[in-house]
């Protein structure tokens, strides 16, 4: 993403290590706001994972309640989707959806969304893309993987092969394009409520932030992340399955 | 013409261009509404579906969404980044 003069529309560099940081391989690092708030999102659901079944009970209460109701949607939602014999993608789609969403989400606190960031989007796609690949792989042996490709007629493998290449692009632009404008919109609005405020009152006090941007930050920060997350999720279990499947 | 330096006209036909885009959102709304009536009649014919159909609807509304997301893009890019300046 270029960076213009007039507005600033890609991550920012928020930490970095000079010259005379005392720990050596550091130095000259520098760690965006997507990257931090990527790793600080990673180390919360740690953080949630062991408090919920540090003390664990017959009968859940409380955030082990809150865990087990959790685990056991994904579970519900990737046998219904990818079937009993597939329960084993389970714990990768429900961490994908889980920080997909909490990572977009991060919004609501005042951070640019982790998404937002093309680099983030085209990681988690391109990770998916692999898992295809390899479960193609594996259940159905080098030979027969690559005999799909020429499955119906040998003349459509040049279809077939972008097809493969394709769904990752699509999957990451359209997670990355839907959050971007999130972003986008909300910061227009700020900036032109900046602006009434600032003439109408002529107060440095933000009046007209507080509350009118909050019906757009409930569906830029709250619907749209998980209804985006849940798309990718889908759509992952559904191109795994198809990778999987025999014609 | 003589008047305007080719810099502004680059600058303005961007912003047509970027408004122009935008009028993809005619067919995705109509192709929503299309979705949106068809399961709503579904649901009435089943209610009993209701979660399924809803499911379904919301992945396919956001896939048809996507096309009108990647306009937003190019015309954001358009008015924001102004990469066509550039080539100047």
């Amino acid at each position: 993403m270029e960076e213009s003069e007039s507005m600033e529309i890609g991550p920012r560099v928020i930490l970095w290590f000079d010259e005379e940081f005392p720990i050596k391989w550091l130095r000259g690092v520098e760690i965006n706001e997507s990257a931090f708030f990527a790793i600080l999102v990673g180390i919360a659901m740690v953080i949630f994972a062991i408090v919920s079944t540090r003390k664990m009970k017959r009968d859940p209460k409380g955030i082990q309640g809150v865990a087990e109701a959790i685990v056991e949607s994904i579970y519900n939602l990737v046998k219904s989707n990818m079937g009993v014999e597939r329960l084993m993608f389970a714990p990768l789609i429900g961490t994908l959806f889980i920080f997909l969403a909490f990572s977009s989400a991060i919004g609501l606190f005042g951070f640019r969304a982790v998404t937002a960031d093309m680099n983030a989007t085209f990681a988690m796609s391109i990770m998916i893309f692999f898992v295809i690949q390899g479960a193609g792989i594996r259940k159905k042996g080098i030979g027969g993987y690559l005999h799909g490709f020429i499955e119906p007629y040998p003349f459509m493998f040049p279809i077939k092969f972008m097809e493969e290449f394709t769904l990752p692009i699509s999957l990451a632009f359209r997670l990355f394009g839907n959050i971007f404008a999130g972003v986008f919109i909300i910061e227009l609005i700020m900036e032109g409520l900046h602006w009434v405020s600032e003439s109408l009152v002529h107060l440095p006090i933000p009046i007209f932030q507080t509350i009118l941007p909050l019906p757009l930050n409930m569906f830029f920060d709250i619907f749209e992340p998980f209804l985006q997350a849940f798309v990718f999720s889908m759509l992952s279990m559904a191109f795994i399955v198809k990778g999987m499947s025999k014609h | 013409m003589s008047g305007i330096s080719s810099e502004a006209f680059v600058l303005g036909l961007s912003a047509l261009a970027a408004g122009f885009v935008m009028f993809v959102g005619i067919a995705v709304g109509f192709g929503q509404t299309q979705a949106t009536g068809k399961a709503v009649e579904s649901i009435a014919r089943q209610p009993e579906a209701k979660g399924d159909i809803f499911q379904t609807l919301i992945v396919g509304l956001a896939m048809a969404e996507t096309s009108v997301i990647f306009a937003l893009i190019i015309s954001i890019l358009l008015v924001v980044v102004n990469p066509l300046v550039g080539m100047l």
